[in-house]
């Protein structure tokens, strides 16, 4: 009975798995395709799928009008610096809490993790005000910072469930065997908690690439990422889709390419804790 | 060297105190065994002893100097876990090399005592093996391995043996015996196996909630044991304990007495009863005899192969020259 129906099963789950991700996948393929049109094709009503004359040329006019390589190093840099940071911070904050707890740590487990429940637009006028004391509008340095912060309680919540597999013994021997603290990190802990650490940094790049609010409100010019490039084609110059569709599909592509590669460290990374 | 000494030492977790104050002293190269039953606190005082856990009050002192305070990587001593705690990451090699590594010993002479360490312990053939590789004995060989490489003050053992089966287990205690008597240097060896702390210790220190409850050799607390606990916890199988009138007519509330210390036989003795468990090792019998009125079994090891079965009506006679007496506190009466 049990294997009569397995195999109808398996074809109607997998015909739902196709589903749903056809269904997700669709926006990122339209505006792929959108990219490749011309200005005309792109609002046609019957849409066009496949026979249009693909065409370069968004591309090429996207790039001659901004630089595109600038706002890229920038993204590369905010969100690099702002997950490096990130990680050297909360891989010792994590190390204490799975490691030595105190009475309080799951409540400080979750006072960090309360913050991210915030709307950011709640804190806008004191961080703005911060970033004009310090200069730090319009800088990569204010933004990996701030992307850091906002990040800094999912980095430390991911580590915090990585480190707690690892067995505490371990950390005690390595103290045994005459290991200070830091190269206790160093040598015992980091390498064990690689897979986590990596799947912790994919996914933070991933957000701090993907962060639109502070993004767009904290820069002008100078430090501005792919997330601004692509709010420069949106509304004052009018609906451009084929325009806008190709600098979104230039400011996604390196972050989806990074994301296929690494599916299988995003994956844990995502349903961690989840499964044991 | 590695004497130990313990000089009051109290450990606490929250309001409960797990280690009232204690004394103690492990002497340089003897090999001392902390048993008791689980959650006596040996493991807890061996902790103390690393550094792992920081003491409530008193003072630890290695080779006379302080040490109450000293981070465990400062205090010159190894410890092999009842988890190996190898590192996974990195090959056997690595494992046994790590301590000489933090402490920067030259890489010609780390290679020089890895390998001495490797053909002592049979370990050469897996020296590039990582530890998710090995068997447990294996693992085992490799954490004492890497204990012995750094030539330590002192060992110390919480319970390494009680994840190998049986057989290995013998194997091993004899390993770490002779291990002990190649390098002279002090262990101290936490169990809660009995047979192992009497076949390994040079002194056995018995611990009952936080408390020692007897110090000495194993055969002085085999011999005279101080009360009722300690009688019953060292030898195998337990001693039998008799109250009553038997006991007031040795003058004593209760006396004890060895299952080797009872004659069999069919027809004569001043204690009888019926056989109801019967255990035959060949090299020895153990009968469990109910109804002598005494006590409800008594046990009783006879030497080599003896016929009795289940339902078999014997008669027992205690060797009076090594009944063991206690008075109503449990305590040894001299």
């Amino acid at each position: 009975m049990a294997r009569a129906t397995s195999t109808q099963r398996k074809l109607g789950t997998t015909l739902l798995a196709w589903a749903v991700g056809l269904l997700i996948f669709f926006p990122i393929y339209w505006t792929i395709l959108t990219s490749f049109k011309t200005e005309a094709q792109a609002i046609s009503d019957p849409p066009v799928f496949l026979f249009f004359d693909w065409t370069l040329e968004n591309y090429s006019i996207v790039q001659e009008r901004s630089d595109y390589m600038r706002f890229l190093w920038n993204s590369v840099i905010i969100a690099g610096g702002s997950t490096l940071l990130g990680i050297l911070i909360a891989v010792p904050a994590a190390w204490s809490m799975a490691f030595v707890p105190s009475k309080r740590t799951k409540d400080i487990l979750l006072w960090m993790l309360s913050t991210k429940m915030l709307p950011a637009v709640g804190v806008l006028y004191p961080i703005s005000l911060i970033f004009v004391e310090f200069n730090l509008l319009d800088t990569r340095i204010g933004l990996v910072i701030v992307l850091m912060l906002i990040n800094l309680p999912i980095i430390v919540w991911m580590l915090y469930t990585y480190f707690r597999e690892i067995p505490g013994e371990i950390l005690e021997a390595a103290r045994m065997d005459g290991a200070s603290l830091g190269k206790e990190i160093l040598y015992v802990l980091t390498p064990m908690a690689v897979p986590g650490i990596a799947s912790t940094i994919l996914l933070n790049i991933i957000l701090a690439w993907n962060e639109a609010f502070w993004t767009l409100n904290l820069t002008a010019a100078n430090a501005a990422p792919l997330t601004a490039f692509i709010a420069s084609y949106s509304s004052p110059e009018g609906l451009f889709f084929a325009k806008l569709s190709a600098a979104s599909t230039m400011a996604i592509a390196p972050i989806l390419i990074l994301g296929w590669f690494s599916q299988k460290q995003l994956v844990r990374g995502l349903t961690f804790g989840a499964v044991k | 060297m590695g004497q130990i000494t313990l000089e009051n030492v109290t450990k606490s977790f929250g309001s409960t105190e797990v280690i009232p104050p204690l004394d103690l002293t492990i002497e340089d190269g003897e090999f001392c065994v902390f048993v008791g039953p689980s959650g006596c606190g040996k493991s807890t005082l061996l902790r103390l002893i690393a550094g792992l856990e920081d003491v409530t009050s008193g003072q630890i002192l290695i080779d006379g100097a302080e040490a109450t305070t000293t981070p465990p990587s400062k205090r010159g001593l190894a410890m092999v876990f009842q988890s190996y705690a190898l590192y996974p990451h990195m090959s056997v090699r690595k494992n046994i090399a790590f301590p000489m590594r933090m402490a920067k010993i030259p890489a010609e002479e780390q290679e020089r005592r890895i390998e001495a360490a490797a053909r002592a312990l049979n370990l050469t053939d897996y020296l590039d093996r990582r530890p998710g590789q090995l068997s447990g004995g294996q693992r085992q060989r490799v954490a004492i391995g890497r204990a012995i490489v750094r030539e330590p003050a002192a060992f110390l053992f919480d319970e390494p043996l009680s994840n190998l089966d049986a057989a290995l287990r013998v194997g091993m205690r004899l390993e770490i015996s002779e291990l002990h008597e190649r390098l002279k240097t002090t262990m101290i060896y936490v169990t809660h196996d009995q047979v192992e702390a009497m076949t390994m210790a040079d002194k056995i220190v018995v611990l009952r909630a936080g408390h020692i409850e007897q110090v000495g050799s194993p055969l002085d607390l085999y011999r005279a044991p101080r009360n009722l606990f300690v009688a019953g916890f060292i030898g195998s199988p337990k001693m039998n304990f008799i109250e009553g009138e038997e006991a007031a007519r040795r003058g004593a509330a209760t006396i004890g007495i060895r299952p080797e210390h009872i004659a069999v036989s069919t027809d004569s003795g001043p204690w009888a009863g019926t056989v109801s468990v019967s255990e035959h090792l060949g090299s020895d019998t153990f009968f469990h005899v109910q109804g002598t009125g005494l006590a409800e079994t008594i046990t009783v090891r006879a030497d080599g192969e003896v016929g009795f079965r289940h339902g078999d009506r014997i008669h027992l006679t205690p060797r009076d020259d090594v009944i063991h007496r206690f008075d109503e506190q449990g305590l040894r009466i001299a």
